[in-house]
């Protein structure tokens, strides 16, 4: 990185360590703090979607589409994370791939099961393997972001579900009163006010889905925890420009910085959240409010 | 009509494309110096990228480098996530039934324990690291000796520094730049002939994959160049 790195076993000091955490090595490092910010950034949103969905259907008063949104409940809350990680995602792989096989190869006549191998004709391979490795990471992602976003969802929904029936019915009946319909009701009056009794199961569920991110690491996708471990490592002198002993603790310890840093961002801003929500709300929180300022 | 244009020209660009040059995606551990590492600028290096590299220029075949955890590395390589594992694997029957291997490119080489300098550890009845699914795992397992195991081997050198383990049993291309560089650490004296050299892992159908760098690996025997390689990283004996 710098012109002074070209021989770093003459550095000392400040110097060896700017030239040390400057190398391509940690370079990637860095740039996995992004993914994890960016899985973050695109989950939440998602798992917010499919819990509302998740929790729309739980309360329909169609019959199935209610069983469905209890059963999405019911079920991904009770897998542990990771059988359903390790298991959904690569089903998730081969279900693509076998409806890919199917459509894209009606001619294909080998068996998809020889053995152990799972085996699609090669136009169906997804990504197919001629495609550029970041494809594939991309690919990679994107199957992660999918099962993160089901399993939070299904807490996100029971989270909703619990608020929307929080909201006082006393407010409902007014809304019939009035003469909305029941759509109108749920959109004007249930939603708006649902939130504030959603979010603190929500921002609890932000905490887990942070700490949650090390998983990735279980999917492939080279995480902090990957580079933490594999830069940590001893090093010795004949592989690398930069011998050290085991570093790992100190790697980890900057993760731990990382991460308690990132929650306590989160939480002041989730409070933030919870006062503005709570302005003018029938609760206790908004009582307080409301006569603090009188 | 029109879709079904599309379709065919999408179908002939693809298959154009899967022609031009063929990708084989090489999957690699990235943590077994001198086998295979990621070096300072992030990427894979070491006698299996350089031999890796070399095979694929033979079979004119487009290669691209890959690394998955040693753990879930066959898996990976069933579900075709990759083509080929060059992650200094020995050839054992067991992982013979599940995938399959090339012609050895190093010859068998005697396994090396490592221990702290002095230690004199009990072998038969002590306390053995070893990498996860290793030859030298189920080596250890069977001997009598306790086995603890570790993901990858950086941590199995680190169990036996900080007293976790008596020694550690591990390739000795692997653990001997590390004894020659730590004054607290050395080989000792007893090896374990184990496996039958290491080669690349294919899946079982692809027979043809395996026939090219079968060949290429035979072109590099003949000429030398394979030797060179094995001098030139320290891997063992040449042929």
């Amino acid at each position: 990185m710098f012109s002074y790195c070209s021989d770093p076993s003459t550095l000392e000091g400040l110097t060896w360590l700017s030239c040390y955490l400057t190398t391509g090595k940690h370079m990637l490092f860095y740039v996995s703090f992004g993914t994890v910010l960016l899985l973050l950034a695109i989950t939440a949103p998602v798992s917010l979607m499919f819990g509302f969905a998740g929790a729309m259907a739980a309360r329909a008063r169609f019959a199935p589409l209610s069983w469905i949104g209890k059963a999405y409940i019911a079920v991904v809350r009770g897998v542990p994370d990771i059988a359903f990680f390790l298991f959904f995602v690569i089903a998730l792989d081969q279900g693509i791939e076998w409806l890919r096989h199917k459509t894209l190869c009606p001619e294909w006549t080998d068996a998809i099961r020889q053995g152990n191998d799972f085996l699609v004709c090669p136009d169906a391979k997804m990504p197919l393997s001629s495609s550029a490795q970041w494809i594939h990471e991309v690919y990679g992602f994107s199957l992660a972001v999918i099962t993160f976003a089901i399993v939070f969802g299904a807490f996100a929904a029971n989270v909703l579900f619990g608020a929307m029936r929080a909201v006082p019915r006393a407010q409902m009946e007014t809304a019939e009163a009035y003469g909305m319909s029941h759509r109108q009701a749920f959109w004007r009056i249930l939603v708006p006010q649902m939130w504030v009794y959603a979010l603190p199961g929500l921002s609890n569920l932000w905490m887990v889905l942070i700490k949650a991110t090390p998983l990735l690491f279980l999917l492939g996708v080279e995480d902090i925890v990957y580079w933490a471990r594999e830069l940590g490592g001893s090093k010795t002198a004949r592989f690398t420009d930069y011998p050290h002993p085991d570093w790992r603790m100190w790697y980890f310890f900057a993760l731990l910085v990382f991460y308690l840093s990132f929650t306590k961002l989160s939480e002041v801003v989730l409070d933030r959240i919870m006062k503005r929500l709570t302005h003018g709300q029938a609760t206790a929180g908004g009582e307080a409010q409301r006569r603090a300022n009188v | 009509m029109k879709k079904l244009i599309l379709g065919t020209a999408i179908l002939a660009l693809s298959a154009g494309i899967a022609s031009a040059s063929e990708v084989v995606r090489m999957g690699t551990e990235g943590a077994y110096p001198p086998y295979n590492f990621i070096n300072d600028a992030g990427e894979v290096d070491g006698f299996e990228r350089e031999l890796g590299d070399e095979l694929c220029k033979r079979a004119r075949l487009t290669c691209e480098w890959v690394t998955n955890e040693w753990d879930s590395i066959i898996p990976n390589l069933v579900s075709a996530n990759y083509d080929t594992i060059i992650a200094g694997m020995s050839i054992t029957k067991e992982r013979d039934e599940v995938i399959d291997f090339t012609q050895n490119y190093t010859q068998p080489d005697p396994s090396g324990y490592l221990a702290l300098t002095g230690s004199d550890p009990d072998l038969k009845g002590g306390i053995i690291a070893a990498q996860t699914g290793t030859i030298q795992a189920a080596h250890i397992a069977s001997s009598g000796a306790t086995l603890v195991e570790f993901a990858t081997p950086d941590e199995t050198i680190a169990a036996v520094r900080n007293g976790e383990a008596d020694a550690v049993l591990a390739d000795d291309a692997y653990l001997r730049p590390i004894a020659e560089e730590n004054d607290d650490l050395e080989m000792l004296k007893k090896t374990e002939l184990l496996g039958g050299g290491v080669g690349m892992g294919l899946r079982e159908s692809d027979r043809d994959l395996r026939a090219k760098f079968d060949a290429a690996i035979a072109s590099m025997k003949a000429d030398g160049s394979l030797n060179k390689l094995i001098m030139k990283w320290e891997i063992g004996p040449g042929f």
